[in-house]
């Protein structure tokens, strides 16, 4: 940018002196300001001068000592010399391997590292999943049924949702992506909650101006979802950085999928949240499958979780359909991030059971025993309530009476929240920005008019 | 009122605005206007203040730790330390998105973009995620404590890359503000307001005059409110309306038409959005003819908005076409500047011909 400076006026000045432009340029002085492009450049081209000078005559720089022969001593700090011309493959001959606890029946592992539960958290954990469970069903055939205009659910991802949660402390504040509705969950939004957001009735906090799922409450420490992917990356380096300054116990929590590492955001958020030595725990949930492109289609690298490296941030792969490997990594992310003042990146590897959403057939584009593989075998909540039950925390009787209540406060709560009334209109213009200005409060005014003079053209349920 | 602006390297020659509060000080060089000082300079005292005036401010973006490459950031980390002044990776994105967290939970920010020409990178971010994080969030949420800073428009030698308006871009998004100051006193009080403004906002400062205006400006702690434009030059023929840099080459215009009998009335929008519509169609009432003026090239520039909206509301008592001299639609170009920019001359041949329609 500087060189461009740089050229550009002598080019200018060139062309000038050769044109006789100074004549039309009297009006506007269009000469090179001294001052200017002096402080501008000057730190910048000293140094550029200083480096180019070397470059051209490595004879001038014949070690002169022990400690020249061995490292060079870089801005960056001293780095080893080596004779051997080897570059650094492209990947190391095994994969990162992936932390788990249980085996595949819900049985822990011998000898496993982990941080225990108690039957309270492990039931109400399993409960949250249960809980998230039956939310993700009965939406989605709200959805079906027309009731609501979208859903998205997060089968498969139930153990990422409430374990990660659990781990967490209530202070930690969450910047979503779109599917850990059951982090929010477990921090007590209640059923009735998200069922008015859904149908975006006068009750949903977002005022009805978002699409469904789009949940967020200050109440919980939990950011509004914004539809954008990975915006909320840098966001989350920012929030960790306040939270650092104002010396909190408490870190920033950021969520996003395997598709959402390839958006320049990812990069910049890690990277902020490194330099700035940031409390950020980052949770990617690498589910295979962005929409319908293929994680081989999205990167090259073993996955995300050789990212952090890269970056400077410690990082762990973990299997995330393992809740209490989830709970394990995320509860010591959290403390490092935490009582170390560093970003943490976790790579928990799952499967996005259903459709991307309600706009898609995911059958098109992907095998159905795949899908039917992780449905059954890999299941999270089978795998942890084998777990509560083996330990004698959990029966049959349990699991029909929660998932029974839980449905009729479901219905409950979709009847309720589909006969609210709307927003009323003057929430349109609302909130744009701290107080309306002038124009919203014209076009405000000519809505209404409008909308008393021609009714039919507007849906009902609104307030004007 | 207006003062005489002439050629923009002379000293003290720029309209005095009646914001502001009227310092006294026995400093030398200190006349009861305040300090003379050139336009980075009245920026610098606008970040001293904020980062004085509130614990939980922070200045930060690339290279502003020793200065700023325009150096409005001089001594600002050696005097608030380096956690709250500090250089950023060189990542717009990562600028803005960092700072609309940090002001999400309560911080002043006053993120810098070092050309506005490389804001781009960071226009999710302003767009998709600043602009709407109050309203997505049923003002759950907001992120008002973020100003981004932005040196714009053309310095004479910048070529594509240094010298680009892209106000128009922002000024499209409902959600955040867009300021301009025209110089060293309007920059520092407008500043100010856009800090402490709980709104988000882009701030841009015109580069051309960073070291060329030279103005008093009050050393205390002042602020100019956003969304009022000012009529810095009365006059009975046409209106003028334009921002920044450019209205010192449009009192140029005024000057010289007043030299044929053309009384010019000059404004400054000062804040683009959400704009003063009523003094620009109070005066174009007056004098019954509208010229705007930008840098940005013509098509979809906020000129095109200005000109509509006077148009519905003014329609009866214009007595020509709206007037539009600005920038043309290439990209900005090295050598051919002189012939892209909206000169003076152009701009008093658009007053001739609009007054003699």
């Amino acid at each position: 940018m500087a060189i461009w400076f740089a050229r550009s006026r002598s080019l200018v000045s060139s062309l000038r002196q050769n044109l006789g432009l100074s004549a039309i340029l009297i009006k506007r002085d269009y000469s090179p300001r001294p001052i200017i492009s002096k402080s501008f450049l000057g730190p910048v081209t000293s140094h550029r001068h200083e480096s180019t000078a070397v470059e051209k005559h490595p004879d001038l720089v014949q070690p002169s000592d022990e400690e020249d022969v061995l490292e060079l001593d870089f801005p960056g700090g001293k780095v080893g010399y080596t004779s051997e011309m080897k570059f650094i493959p492209e990947s190391t001959s095994h994969r990162v391997p992936c932390y788990r606890v249980f085996d595949k029946n819900g049985r822990i592992i011998p000898n496993s590292d982990f941080i225990p539960v108690s039957e309270k958290l492990a039931v109400k954990m399993y409960e949250q999943m249960a809980t998230l469970q039956v939310m993700d069903h009965i939406f989605y055939e709200a959805q079906r049924q027309g009731r609501i205009s979208f859903y998205l659910t997060s089968v498969g991802e139930e153990a990422i949702n409430i374990a990660s949660a659990a781990a967490l402390s209530p202070d930690d504040v969450i910047l979503p992506q779109y599917r850990e509705p059951g982090v929010l969950l477990w921090r007590g939004f209640t059923l009735e909650e998200f069922a008015n957001q859904c149908f975006g009735n006068k009750a949903d906090y977002g005022k009805g101006r978002q699409m469904p799922i789009h949940y967020g409450s200050n109440r919980h420490n939990y950011l509004t979802v914004s539809s954008p992917i990975a915006t909320q990356l840098p966001q989350a380096a920012g929030v960790g950085y306040s939270l650092k300054m104002e010396k909190k116990n408490a870190c920033a929590v950021t969520f996003i999928g395997d598709g959402g590492t390839s958006e320049g955001d990812f990069h910049a958020g890690l990277n902020f949240a490194a330099v700035m030595e940031a409390p950020v725990v980052f949770i990617c949930r690498n589910n295979g499958w962005a929409i319908s492109t293929h994680i081989s289609e999205q990167f090259r690298s073993d996955g995300i979780v050789v990212k952090g490296q890269a970056y400077g941030i410690r990082s762990i792969r973990v299997d995330g359909n393992d809740a209490l490997a989830v709970y394990s990594a995320v509860r010591s992310a959290r403390e490092m991030a935490v009582t170390e003042q560093r970003p943490v990146l976790i790579e928990a590897m799952t499967y996005r059971v259903g459709h991307h959403s309600t706009s898609d057939d995911s059958t098109k584009y992907r095998a159905a025993d795949e899908i039917q593989y992780w449905k059954m075998s890999r299941n999270p909540v089978n795998r942890f309530k084998k777990w509560v039950e083996d330990n004698g925390w959990w029966s049959e009787e349990d699991e029909s009476k929660l998932r029974s209540n839980t449905r009729k406060q479901l219905l409950q709560a979709i009847q309720v929240a589909e006969k609210w009334e709307k927003q009323p209109l003057t929430e349109l213009f609302n909130d744009v920005y701290d107080v309306k200005p002038k124009n919203l409060e014209e076009q405000e005014v000519g809505l209404k008019a409008l909308v008393e003079k021609r009714p039919e053209d507007y849906p009902p349920g609104f307030h004007v | 009122m207006a003062g005489l602006l002439g050629r923009l390297s002379r000293r003290s020659s720029f309209p005095v605005s009646g914001h502001g509060i009227r310092m006294f000080s026995t400093v030398e060089h200190v006349s009861e206007n305040g300090k003379s000082m050139n336009l980075y300079s009245a920026i610098n005292q606008a970040l001293h203040i904020a980062l004085e005036t509130d614990p939980r401010s922070y200045v930060f973006g690339e290279d502003v730790g020793f200065g700023g490459v325009f150096r409005c950031t001089t001594g600002l980390a050696e005097r608030f330390g380096k956690s709250r002044v500090f250089n950023t990776p060189l990542c717009e994105q990562g600028i803005v998105g960092f700072g609309i967290g940090l002001a999400a939970m309560g911080n002043r920010v006053i993120a810098e973009i070092q050309f506005a020409d490389y804001i781009f990178p960071a226009f999710d971010q302003i767009v998709n995620e600043a602009a709407k994080f109050r309203y997505r969030s049923g003002n759950q949420f907001n992120c008002g404590g973020l100003t981004i800073r932005a040196p714009y428009g053309a310095v004479g030698h910048g070529g594509h890359y240094h010298s680009q308006s892209p106000e128009a871009f922002f000024c499209h998004v409902p959600g955040i503000k867009v300021v301009i100051p025209r110089s060293p006193r309007e920059a520092k009080g407008l500043l100010l307001s856009s800090i402490r403004d709980p709104n988000p906002v882009v701030f841009f400062e015109p580069k051309w005059l960073y070291r060329q205006a030279v103005e008093d400006v009050p050393e205390d702690d002042y602020m100019i409110p956003l969304s009022e434009a000012e009529v810095i030059r009365e006059g009975s023929d046409i209106t003028l309306v334009g921002w920044g840099a450019q209205l010192t080459i449009m009192e140029q215009a005024c000057l010289d038409a007043e030299k044929e009998g053309i009384s010019c009335e000059l404004i400054d929008l000062k804040t683009l959005i959400p704009w003063d519509k009523e003094i620009v169609e109070t005066s174009v009432r007056k004098t019954g003819r509208l010229l705007i003026s930008h840098e940005a090239p013509v098509t979809g520039g906020f000129g095109a908005e200005i000109a509509a909206t006077i148009v519905e509301r003014c329609f009866l008592r214009l007595e020509a076409p709206v007037s539009r001299v600005c920038g043309l639609d290439t990209p900005f170009p090295l050598v051919f500047e002189p012939f892209y920019m909206p000169t003076k001359n152009k701009i008093l041949d658009a007053i001739k011909s609009t007054v003699n329609y």
